[in-house]
């Protein structure tokens, strides 16, 4: 039987309070350890040889120049990772991205990698190997993949999902479609419909970290890790495979991490390092520079959307689609498909359809970047709807409300909504005095909601209580936004004990079961969970501990207030024994005490925000500027506030950056242009506004102390309210994401945005 | 028996059928009983498929009851940032 997980209006003394992250000190002294800090004795400096096509055949790469300059220890290609990814095609597509086999399929590549005593040597000898290419046409841009004279990237590759099966190859690698009732006929029923085709151009997460490892193979073919990760154990599982090792053999230590919002789910290099150091016989480390970031990690995809939205005057929305193209990088994903599925989640729909499009290109691996895939299909959505609210002279935030989700609606990708937010951040939304200030010349306002599935996953944690009565709770999520502090908090407030006694540590891949990673905003949800009932069974402990103390029965012992304490009508009267004391005593009870949890969290409760924002376009230049931002979302229970609106304003200003700035630029030659934060460009502090956040609480029934995820909601809606917000300011609809000052000006001077 | 509805990708997986009804009394006997009437099935059940059942989303608890007479959802197993 799965556990009983429901939530259960348990009153609280720590949760909710904001005390101080446990490494909070250590980020701002400098004291943490990132990736790159990890250090062994005799370590090589690693480093990647990348190619600079497009699209070109390997025909030949010829190492033995390099192999043979002094101080080279190892050099590897594909030959020197064989597939043992036994059919499965992601995980050979997973390979195949580490490293190119036969073909490269975008510039940044990788065709082969070095290990050298120092990176002067390590960049010697990548010069001196010679890679004979036969360069092939490339396809970079969404549109241009799918026409019928494109370049076609895997001859192998037929779209999936239609009928009857293709007989010719194709760049889109699977339609998908989600939806119900009857469009013809909603569309029939309206008064207004409206139509529109949108662009997003490509974006990278921006972490300010690099990808780094330091990797370490002995001739016992047993091997240590350290990596910067949001997923320890899926990296360990993942590189053992592609290594052909045992699992066992491999041991994983995440070290902090300095952002990954989706982009360190994936291994990219990690497998390359173990693939050095097995040949050098010694530890490699391999950092990223920031241009390999860029050319040759995983980016979101770049879109092309079309919505058609219609509704009666009285501002029903009869019917809607949505054409969704994403591009996935040369392989095969899911991304359009979780476009489709999330495009008109917020609403409460009688007809509606949405079909997605995977499009293979010419650039790198797309990866999932914080609510993979829905910011884009947001912005289209939520740019009609403002659209069709104007056209019928509603106000967008009634015309929204009018049509919200909410408990009972069959939503758009399927299944019927239990108690949800979407309504209620929309109230507050209305409701807040930022909507009701005054603007001025240039300047504009809107409003957006965003949607987010949220998921559990597989949890293991472990809390051991020590002798001197504190606690130590190991987890195998990764810490990417103060769950640290939220682990304490949840075991301090099971234990009873204060939260200066609880310390939450990260452990390694030996050390707990399988954890999945830091993704899907499942961190405080599924560890949370885990927690309490690690924390609950290392109380049963304790209460048999002090039975034992008390010569009782077990069964006649309860735990209140940090304490044991007889009950019953022959439990007799004894002092209540704290924590402390019973640990002192654990030694004469039977030993270490510690309470232990694993299992799969499911339930975890889609998620709802509404954001508003004000900008000022400068109509000479067509820069605009950000003047004040709200964001307002469900968080079920905010454990630690302070994270959560953190992750509010996290997500508001990556989105911020997405809707007006960052942009991958490719060349005519499949290059790209600006591998670099000087050219492209994410928001800094300047271009920042103190961003305004609402935490609105409607418990998961799923979760004991009803936690939803908050993690990745809050970059959802900014795109969309930052387009309606310069449509607003410049009185024309902007269907081109970023809203650059050039694709402002030539909106405003009239030509196609 | 219970009610599967299909998204769009699996429809040429069940011979474009738009849903299925299946006797299941939970996820694991759910997946069992389709892959073996719909073998198309098998890769999109290896890659990973999500259960909707009264609301809730399943990913991975294969123990979890179905009750009886309820419409269930199929889902792909969704990614995350």
């Amino acid at each position: 039987m799965p556990l009983d997980t429901s939530y259960t209006g348990q009153k609280f003394k720590l949760v909710g309070t904001r005390p101080l992250r446990p490494d909070g000190i250590d980020k701002v002294t400098g004291r943490a350890k990132y990736g790159a800090d990890a250090f062994a004795p005799g370590q090589l400096v690693g480093r990647v040889l990348r190619s600079p096509h497009a699209h070109a055949k390997i025909k030949k790469i010829d190492t033995s120049k390099a192999e043979k300059l002094a101080g080279v220890k190892a050099v590897i290609t594909s030959a020197d990772l064989p597939d043992y990814t036994n059919g499965d095609r992601g995980m050979f597509d997973i390979l195949e991205n580490c490293m190119a086999r036969d073909k490269v399929f975008y510039d940044g590549h990788a065709v082969a990698a070095v290990a050298a005593i120092d990176a002067d040597t390590a960049r010697k000898a990548l010069k001196l190997i010679k890679v004979d290419y036969e360069i092939l046409p490339h396809v970079t841009d969404v549109d241009e993949a799918i026409k019928p004279k494109a370049p076609i990237l895997h001859d192998d590759i037929f779209t999936e999902g239609v009928e009857p099966k293709p007989k010719k190859p194709s760049n889109i690698a699977k339609r998908t479609e989600f939806g119900h009732g009857d469009v013809e006929q909603g569309f029939k029923e309206a008064d207004i419909v409206i139509e529109k085709t949108f662009k997003t151009e490509q974006t990278h997460q921006g972490y300010i970290e690099p990808h780094a490892c330091l990797a370490n193979v002995g001739p016992d073919g047993q091997g240590e890790m350290w990596v910067t990760t949001q997923g320890h154990f899926v990296y360990r599982n993942q590189c053992a495979q592609l290594l052909g090792m045992d699992i066992s053999k491999l041991r994983v230590t995440a070290s902090e991490i300095g952002g990954g919002f989706g982009g360190k789910t994936h291994i990219w290099a990690e497998p390359l390092a173990l693939a050095l150091s097995r040949k050098a016989n010694r530890p490699v480390k391999l950092v990223m520079s920031r241009e390999e970031v860029f050319r040759a990690s995983g980016p979101t995809s770049s879109t092309s959307i079309d919505v058609k939205i219609g509704a009666r005057k009285d501002g029903t929305i009869t019917a809607a689609t949505a054409t969704l193209r994403y591009a996935s990088g040369p392989f095969y994903g899911m991304w359009a498909e979780l476009g489709a599925m999330t495009s008109f989640a917020c609403y409460d729909l009688k007809n509606v359809k949405s079909v997605g499009y995977e499009v293979l290109v010419n650039r790198p691996k797309v990866a999932a970047y914080r609510a993979p895939s829905a910011p884009m299909a947001a912005f289209a959505v939520e740019s009609v709807i403002d659209e069709i609210a104007k056209k019928i002279g509603m106000d967008p935030v009634e015309f929204r409300i009018k049509n919200a989700a909410k408990e009972g609606t069959k939503s758009s990708y399927g299944p019927v909504y239990g108690p949800i937010g979407i309504g209620p951040t929309l109230e507050a939304a209305k409701n807040h005095p930022h909507m009701k200030a005054p603007l001025k010349k240039n300047q504009g306002r809107g409003m957006a909601c965003g949607f987010w599935f949220n998921f559990g996953g597989q949890t293991c944690t472990s809390i051991n209580i020590n002798p001197d009565g504190t606690a130590v709770v190991a987890v195998g999520t990764i810490d990417v936004g103060g769950s640290r502090a939220s682990m304490s908090l949840m075991a301090a407030e099971e234990l009873g004990i204060p939260y200066e006694n609880v310390r939450c540590v990260v452990a390694d891949t030996s050390s707990l079961g399988h954890n999945d990673m830091s993704d899907g905003s499942r961190v405080t949800f599924s560890s949370g969970m885990a927690t309490v009932i690690a924390a609950r069974n290392a109380i049963k402990v304790l209460c048999q501990r002090a039975a034992k103390m008390w010569d009782i029965p077990e069964d006649a012992v309860v735990w209140e207030d940090g304490c044991a304490k007889p009950a019953g009508a022959n439990a007799g009267t004894f002092p209540p024994l704290t924590l402390k004391e019973i640990a002192a005593a654990a030694a004469n009870t039977g030993g270490p005490i510690a309470g232990h949890n694993e299992f799969v969290a499911d339930g975890a409760g889609v998620s709802f925000a509404t954001h508003i924002c004000d900008v000022e376009v400068d109509p000479e230049t067509g820069a605009t500027k950000i003047l004040r931002y709200t964001v307002i979302q469900d968080a079920g229970k905010a454990i630690h506030p302070s994270y959560v609106e953190g992750q509010y304003q996290g997500g508001a200003a990556q989105g911020i950056g997405w809707a007006l700035n960052e942009e991958y630029i490719y060349g005519k030659d499949g290059r790209l242009q600006n591998p670099g934060f000087l050219d492209y460009r994410i928001p800094v502090c300047s271009d920042l506004p103190f961003i305004d956040t609402v935490i609105l609480e409607i418990p998961n029934p799923n979760h004991p102390y009803g936690v939803r995820g908050v993690g990745e909601t809050s970059i959802v809606p900014p795109l969309a309210a930052i387009a309606n917000a310069v449509s607003n300011a410049v009185g024309v609809r902007m269907t081109h994401i970023p809203m650059s000052p050039p694709r402002i000006l030539k909106a405003i001077e009239g030509g196609p945005a | 028996m219970v009610h599967v509805v299909l998204w769009g990708a699996l429809k040429s997986a069940s011979g474009g059928k738009d849903a299925v009804d299946v006797e299941a009394r939970d996820i694991r006997e759910l997946f069992r009983k389709l892959e073996a009437e719909y073998p198309g099935m098998k890769p999109h059940i290896d890659r990973g498929i999500a259960v909707s059942i009264n609301g809730t989303i399943y990913r991975d608890t294969w123990s979890q009851t179905i009750p009886p007479d309820t419409e269930i959802y199929l889902l792909p197993r969704i990614a995350g940032g």
